[in-house]
Order: C-alpha cells, then sequence, then structure tokens
C-alpha cells in the first residue's frame, strides 16, 4: 500500500480546538458541586513533624482536612522506590521545603485558601544537606550510609582503575574540567491540575499527566483499590516535557484523598508559585571530565564521573542518572572509557523527569570536552568531531556496535552545507557598545526508546478497533501533551489500514479503556508505540481483507468492507505488544550491550553576539541538523526539534532555579524566567532522515534529542567571542562580568 | 455588584464582586474557558484578550473596570466556522502545540494583524517585538512567527482583493 499520510503535514487532529478555546483541560472542566483542593506544605527543609496545629477560631466545619492518618493504604507514592509519602505523617519526617503535610478542601477556592492558611504544621529542624559536596560527605545522613540513591559504573576496554590512570598518564594531552549545570523548570504553561471523584468504591481521576498508567499504579496501593476500582483518565494537557511525568500522581493522590472524605468531586489546580516551588525539575549535575587524547587528536581515554543532585526522594532519579551516564561519553570513538555515575540525596524538592532526562547535563560535558581537545591539537571544531565521531561497525562506551542507522555524515553535511562564514570578531551593535562575536558547534546523539530492556519489561501495548459504525479506533495510553502524538498516531493507522485518517479516532487515554502502552516517555511514542498501532492496524485490515475474499469483494476497499464487516462480524479489535528487534542485548548487571535500539544523530551551530557593555549574549544563529529516522509530520516534527531547541538555550543563558535554604527562592514567572518571541532566535532546523529499519516507516525519536546539544554550542560559542573557557551554565550576563573583569 | 460589558460583540451580565479578576469572570460568571490562567502575574499572557480593541492581561484587570466596555476573547475570532485567519494559520503551520498558550497568542495576535501592525521589511522582528509578551513553551516560536506572518499577509493580500472588487 502506498503511504498517503505518512510524511506529509498533515494538520494536526486538535488544532482547531486549540485555536478556538474549544479544547477542554482540566480547569476548564467542572463537574457538578466540585470542591477545591489546597496541600499545606513544610516551611522548612528537614526536621520531624511533630504536630499539625489549626487555628480554633477558624470555622473548620465547612472544609475537609486531611492527614496521613486519612489513608486507607499505603502511604507512599508508588513509581521505583517506594520512599515518597503522600503526606507526611505527624512523627515522621519533613525531608524537602514545601513537602505536602496535610490537605484541605472546601466548595469555594477562597475558603480553601482561608483554611490552608489556619493551618500550620509544627517541624522540629534537623540538620540539612543543600549541596553535592554535603551529600557525598555523609555527615548528615539522608539516604543509607552514604546518601547515594544510586551508582552506576560502565567500564569500556575492561580497564582497571590503575589502567586508566596509567592511560591518561601516557596521553600527550589531557583535558581535565569540572562543568556544572543548574536545575531546570519545565514551566509548562498549564500548570499542574486534577481532579478526582468517586462513584461507588471506583475513584475518578482526570487531569493534566504524561502517563495515565503511572498514576493508576500509584493510586492502587494508596487508596487500597482493585486495578478496575482505579479509572485515570488525561485531559488535554497543556505541556509537560517531563514535568508531568511523575509528579501528577501525587496530585492524584491529594485529589483522591480529598474527594473520599468531602463525599464531592475534587480538583487541585497550582498557582504557578507553588508549582514552581514543589513539583521536579531536571536534576543539577557536576561531572568531572578527563579525556585523554594522543599528539593526532585521538581519542585514546576517558574517565568521566557524574553526580546528580536528586533531591529528598529517590522518585525517578536512578533512571535519569542512567540515560545520563550511557550518554557521557558522547558518540566518539574511544577504546578506553571509565563512567561512574551517582545520584546523591539532599534536602532540595526531588529532582526529576525533564527532556533528555540525564543527557543535556552529561552532553554538555562531554562537547566542552571535544571542544577543548579539538584547540589543543588546533583542529577545526566540526572536521575534529567528524575524524573522531561514531560510524557503523563502532562500538560505543557500552560495546554497543552500531549496524545501522547512524546519521553522523548526514547531520555534519547538513550543517556543514548551511554553516557559512563565521561572523566578524568584533564589531557594535545598533545602540553603539561594543560587541564580540563567536560561533559554536556540537555534534551529539540520543538514545531513542527505553534504556536497555527497559521496552521488553514494559511489554507496551496498543488495540486498533474497528467499530459498530465502520470507523477505526486507536486505543493507546500514550498521551498527546502537544507533541502530536494523536495526530501521528492517525497518521499511521490510516496508511496502514488504507484509509483516509478521517475515518479514524484516537480515543482519550483512560484506563478503563486503553491498554498499558507504557508511559509518554523517552522520545518512544512514535517509535514504539507508533509501531505498535502500525502493527495492530494492518493486522485488523488483514481480517477486513479475509472478510472480503471469502465474500467475493476482494477489490473493494478496506473503508468500503469497513461498514459490512461490522455489521457482520460486530466490532472487531487487534492488539500489538512491542517485541524487541533482533541482535538487541543488555546486561543490566555489567551496564554493557545494547543501550538503545537505536540512536538519533544531530549536529548544531551557535552564531552569538556578547555586548561588551552589558555582557548580553543574543544568539543570532541556532542551526540544528536533527535525525529523527523517519518524519511522520515534517510540521510536528520541525516543532518538536523547534521547541527542545530554544529550551536548550534558556537553559544554557537565562534559565535557572535558584535555592536558597533549600526552598525556590524565585518561584514565579517573573523572576524564574523561560525564553519569549524577542528571546529566540530563527531557529533553523534541517531535518534529516537515516531509517530506523524497525521503526514505523524508520521514525525513531525525536522529542528529546534537540534538548541535548545546544547548552554546549552556546558555551562553545561564548568561547570562541570571549577566548575563555564556560563550564557552567547558565552562562549570565552576570558570570560573564565576573570572568572578564578576573581576566 | 451587576457588571454588564459587550463580550464578543454581545451585551451580557453578571453579578460579581467588582475587584474579581476579568479572567475569572470571563471563564467562571461568562464561562468562556478559551481564555487560560498560565501565572496569574501578567507575566505569560496565556490569559490575554481584547479590552475596548487593546491586549491586556485579563489577569491583572478587575471585572468592575470592564463594565460597559468591548471585550474580546479567542471565543469571539471566528465568525461561526470561518477561522480568522490567525487561527488558520496557527492551525496549517503547526503554531499551536499544547495549545494552552493558543488563545492568547490568537487573540493578540489577530490585533496585530487586523491592525496592519506587522508589515513590512521588519515584519518578522514586529511579530517578535509585539508578542513578546505571550510565553509559549513548546514551539521555540518560529511556527507561531511564520504563522502570524502568513496570516497578515493574507489579510492585506484580502483586503486589496476587497479594494478591487469596490
Amino acid at each position: 500500500m502506498e503511504s498517503r499520510a505518512v510524511g506529509a503535514s498533515v494538520a494536526r487532529v486538535d488544532g482547531v480546538a486549540k485555536v478556538t478555546g474549544r479544547a477542554r483541560y482540566l480547569d476548564d472542566l467542572d463537574a457538578a458541586g466540585v470542591w477545591h483542593g489546597m496541600t499545606v506544605r513544610s516551611q522548612i527543609a528537614h526536621g520531624v513533624l511533630e504536630g499539625i496545629d489549626r487555628d480554633p477560631s477558624f470555622d473548620w466545619s465547612r472544609v475537609v482536612v486531611v492527614t496521613a492518618e486519612d489513608i486507607p493504604g499505603k502511604n507512599v507514592i508508588t513509581l521505583i522506590e517506594d520512599d515518597q509519602p503522600a503526606l507526611v505523617p505527624v512523627g515522621g519526617e519533613v525531608r524537602h521545603v514545601d513537602e505536602p503535610v496535610a490537605l484541605v478542601a472546601a466548595p469555594t477556592r477562597a475558603l480553601a485558601y482561608a483554611a490552608r492558611a489556619a493551618i500550620r504544621p509544627r517541624i522540629r529542624p534537623l540538620p540539612n544537606v543543600f549541596t553535592i559536596d554535603d551529600a557525598l560527605s555523609a555527615r548528615v545522613k539522608l539516604h543509607g550510609d552514604d546518601n547515594v540513591f544510586k551508582k552506576f559504573s560502565i567500564r569500556k576496554g575492561h580497564a582497571r582503575d590503575e589502567e586508566i590512570e596509567a592511560a591518561l598518564a601516557g596521553c600527550a594531552h589531557v583535558i581535565d574540567s569540572v562543568y556544572r549545570t543548574s536545575a531546570q523548570e519545565q514551566m509548562y504553561i498549564e500548570p499542574q491540575a486534577m481532579m478526582a471523584s468517586w462513584i461507588g468504591d471506583a475513584c475518578h481521576v482526570t487531569g493534566s499527566m504524561q502517563c495515565p498508567y503511572y498514576v493508576h499504579k500509584a493510586m492502587k496501593p494508596l487508596l487500597d483499590l482493585h486495578a478496575e476500582q482505579a479509572i485515570i483518565t488525561q485531559t488535554v494537557t497543556g505541556g509537560g516535557f517531563g514535568g508531568k511525568e511523575e509528579y501528577p500522581s501525587m496530585i492524584a493522590a491529594h485529589c483522591a484523598l480529598l474527594a473520599r472524605k468531602a463525599h464531592a468531586p475534587v480538583k487541585i489546580v497550582y498557582d504557578r508559585d507553588e508549582d514552581i516551588a514543589a513539583t521536579t525539575k531536571r536534576h543539577p549535575a557536576v561531572i568531572h571530565h578527563r579525556l585523554g587524547i594522543d599528539r593526532e587528536g585521538n581519542l585514546v581515554v576517558a574517565a568521566i564521573d557524574v553526580v546528580m543532585d536528586g533531591g529528598a526522594y529517590a522518585t525517578l532519579s536512578a533512571v535519569v542518572l542512567s540515560r545520563g551516564v550511557l550518554h557521557a561519553a558522547g558518540p566518539y570513538k574511544c577504546p578506553m572509557v571509565k563512567i561512574v555515575g551517582r545520584v546523591v540525596a539532599t534536602n532540595h524538592p526531588p529532582h526529576g523527569a525533564f527532556r533528555g532526562f540525564g543527557a543535556p547535563q552529561t552532553t554538555f560535558a562531554y562537547e566542552r570536552q571535544i571542544e577543548k581537545a579539538a584547540k589543543r591539537v588546533g583542529a577545526p571544531p566540526l572536521a575534529y568531531r567528524r575524524k573522531h565521531a561514531l560510524r557503523e561497525g563502532d562500538t560505543t562506551a557500552t560495546g554497543q556496535t552500531l549496524t545501522y542507522s547512524v546519521g553522523t555524515d548526514a547531520v555534519l553535511d547538513a550543517l556543514e552545507q548551511v554553516a557559512g562564514p563565521k561572523p566578524a570578531k568584533t564589531g557594535t551593535s545598533a545602540s553603539g557598545a561594543p560587541v564580540r562575536r563567536g560561533r559554536g558547534v556540537c555534534f551529539y546523539f540520543h538514545g531513542a526508546g527505553f534504556t536497555g530492556s527497559g521496552e521488553q519489561r514494559l511489554a507496551g501495548r496498543a488495540t486498533v478497533a474497528l467499530t459498530r459504525d465502520g470507523r477505526f479506533e486507536v486505543r493507546a495510553s500514550s498521551t498527546d501533551i502537544g507533541q502530536g502524538a494523536i495526530t501521528i498516531f492517525t497518521q499511521l493507522a490510516a496508511d496502514a489500514l488504507g484509509v483516509s485518517p478521517s475515518l479514524v479516532e484516537v480515543v482519550d487515554p483512560s484506563t478503563d479503556r486503553v491498554p498499558d502502552s507504557g508511559p509518554t516517555v523517552a522520545s518512544r511514542t512514535c517509535m514504539v508505540v507508533g509501531g505498535l498501532v502500525e502493527q495492530a492496524s494492518r493486522a485488523l485490515r488483514g481480517r477486513i481483507s479475509a472478510w472480503g475474499r471469502e465474500f467475493g469483494r476482494a477489490n473493494e476497499s478496506i473503508a468500503s468492507l469497513a461498514h459490512d464487516v461490522a455489521a457482520d462480524l460486530g466490532p472487531l479489535e487487534e492488539t500489538v505488544q512491542y517485541q524487541p528487534p533482533p541482535g538487541i542485548a543488555w546486561d543490566d548487571e555489567t551496564y554493557t550491550g545494547s543501550a538503545y535500539p537505536v540512536f538519533g544523530w544531530a549536529a548544531c551551530l551557535v552564531d552569538v553576539t556578547i555586548d561588551l557593555d552589558t555582557y548580553e549574549v543574543a544568539v543570532d544563529r541556532c542551526v540544528q541538523a536533527v535525525d529523527v529516522g523517519k518524519a511522520i509530520n515534517p510540521t510536528i516534527v520541525r516543532g518538536q526539534i523547534d521547541g527542545g531547541t530554544l529550551q536548550a538555550l534558556g537553559w544554557a543563558l537565562l534559565e535557572n532555579v535558584v535555592y536558597k535554604d533549600g526552598k525556590v527562592a524565585n518561584a514565579n514567572m517573573t523572576n524564574c524566567i523561560v525564553p519569549t518571541f524577542a528571546d529566540a532566535p530563527e531557529l533553523e532546523t534541517i531535518i534529516v532522515e537515516c531509517p530506523y529499519p524497525f521503526g514505523p516507516h524508520g521514525a525513531k525519536g525525536v522529542g528529546e534529542i534537540p534538548m541535548d546539544g545546544p547548552a554546549a554550542a552556546v558555551a562553545n560559542a561564548v568561547g570562541d567571542a570571549l577566548g575563555l573557557d564556560f563550564d557552567t551554565i547558565p552562562i549570565t550576563p552576570e558570570m560573564i562580568a565576573t570572568r572578564m573583569r578576573r581576566s | 455588584m451587576k457588571i454588564e460589558l459587550i463580550i464578543n460583540g454581545e451585551t451580557r451580565s453578571a453579578d460579581a464582586d467588582p475587584w474579581k479578576r476579568l479572567l475569572d469572570f470571563v471563564r467562571e460568571d461568562l464561562r468562556l474557558t478559551g481564555t487560560k490562567e498560565g501565572c496569574g502575574e501578567g507575566e505569560c499572557g496565556a490569559c490575554t484578550v481584547l479590552l475596548d480593541g487593546e491586549p491586556v492581561n485579563s489577569c491583572l484587570v478587575a471585572a468592575g473596570q470592564c463594565a460597559h466596555r468591548r471585550v474580546t476573547t479567542v471565543e469571539g475570532l471566528a465568525r461561526g466556522e470561518l477561522l480568522h485567519a490567525v487561527q488558520r494559520a496557527l492551525v496549517a503551520r503547526g503554531g499551536a502545540q499544547c495549545g494552552i498558550c493558543t488563545p492568547g497568542i490568537a487573540v493578540c495576535a489577530a490585533h496585530l494583524v487586523d491592525e496592519g501592525l506587522v508589515s513590512g521589511d521588519r515584519a518578522r522582528d514586529r511579530v517578535r517585538e509585539l508578542l513578546a509578551g505571550n510565553i509559549c513553551r513548546c514551539t521555540g516560536y518560529q511556527l507561531i512567527v511564520d504563522a502570524v506572518i502568513e496570516a497578515a499577509t493574507d489579510v492585506a493580500a484580502g483586503e486589496a482583493a476587497a479594494e478591487v472588487h469596490e
């Protein structure tokens, strides 16, 4: 069947609803008699909760108050470690500022605010841990004996520590640097929002989320429910970027507990300050990277130490760290590699999932290192990268031999074609200020899908069904959070079925209507779940075609048969479960093997101008050439790359979450800034397609990769302009001023 | 207090505290939920509406201030099923992703296009300057700028065509 929808920039199926204001987000929905929930939070970072005091002058008869005692099941937000309570119990330990200790709900928002203000947790302070160094010193123990939530080691070349050190000592050049990256707020424009109601003994949760089945998994033990008693439905979601991966389980828990006690539906919509202060952010990281090269610049040995601040609870930190270390050596040929990664406990609010998931931190470090290596041997930056980059037949740090879909030359060629001459180094700005200009590049890769054997363990499923009225339904738990999942699924299903996209509907993800396709994370929605949708569609088409042959209607289209098949056989459905591609083997014990079934590849070029009066950095150009395998919908892919690119430029130059005594000091959009229209350069995005043989039409991941590289390209460009190394981001005007004065 | 205003061309009224935010008045009392709240402090622009034809952050305006004035929300941009040129272009060009900032951007951009504020050589820069109060976290802004420029071109061409017909 020739493809019609796939590869075309079909307009988003939810586009008209979104531009007319008809799309209903959680806060636009009101169940009859809905109450408003609020969260009472700790004011200090670490201590023992001795009591929860209520103002006796407040009329408590009009509101409900929930504490840990009201939890019918296990007081835990089930994820990986089960260490985070839904509410700190009296006598228990508060581990970060703004940790939930009690909940209130009232028929109006104003009354709920008043009730919240009338409750004060009484906390006996304990010593705090706010830095990675303090955590590693383990003077205050927050987790085990060493405060380490998780540690990974990767070794290539079976090198012992002494051999690594000897190899480094024997190198012509060793680039030895420490890199620091800051916490970053996802800043989805729709704040976290959730609603729960109880119908009989079943709990219905609806809201803004990436992963309905994560919420489902968390609700069962907390509320002591059977699987079918927890029904979780995603509403139109106003951005996620990882920020609505794990945290929605917390808010769902709170809504469900309040609704249970209030005997009314309860919704919780976070205020922006609360959202920034309390929910997860990108892990701050410190990366000590030693790279040994020979006289010609060949990479000989890399020794990399990665430490991330996990915050107060384990949440997804182990997995974030895993992705971080798996990308830490970069897409370069290096025979001897040692990577050690640790994520530590502190008294910061837990850090968590954010687009890129650990890889942006380690990519920043290795692409600064490669830049310095090129400079050390006097090689042009792009040529140096091209010379030492991985190709088919080469092996990564985990010993994975790449046998297909390596986009190195394709993305570097694409970038070089448009690079043009470097801008003049010095000049004058429009306002007359002296300026310096510079160019930076970077080259990077990003593993698509879950790490290692993750996809096999998840065993994601998707269903495509023929409905009674002769139409088609795609049922998957993948959520559309703006990235275009439902449009992509519609295109894939329509082409595989051989029908018009107008006959296909992607049903709203609800755990009582869709199978568990796995979470909406890890750049896996199109590549993995899209592949399942395509396979299920083909299987269903096969059944409809067989019916046509049986009744002498083999020449008729699927669309014209569908109605009669449904009338004859009733609704049909096909469900497909994920099968790993051949040749994929991963060893979790030794961290060796195929870390990812496939990688996306990318190259980035950034030109900057720095105002020498104000030290402001303007990004004049940002070119990204990104290999996505196959762009199922080029406009949507473009939008993904553009959006990820700007988040990365923001992280490099201006985004920063500032903690003071463990509390977010800039918990509002005025101070916790993200790029505006005026800050953003014209983005020159180039889509490159090196097909993945086992992805739908060759597609591989796209969501995360654009986030990984631009920060290093910016730092390289600023370094080029000023002749200074910038190894910490964000590179703020204050930081540049300090460095310029010192030099 | 009874607050009467002209919303999307229609006179409507509701009893409300005059200090209530226009954002809440529109969403709760008039049940027009297309206008969104992103920050509540005038930073993100998701709640942008036109007040007497000028864009304002409805989270920073008291409903009482709007009595007998004209308010346009995203629901007022289309004529029935006929989308405004900006809405059409946002869909066609990929200018909306998660969509939560889209109503504010559509309202503001429609104003820019209808008033002819984004034409000429520096049109793209003008779009970036004049929409700088509307934050989008999904798109990197590129395809929104493309969409607004396309809409401005369409509207200008439509007006030129209308003049020829006259």
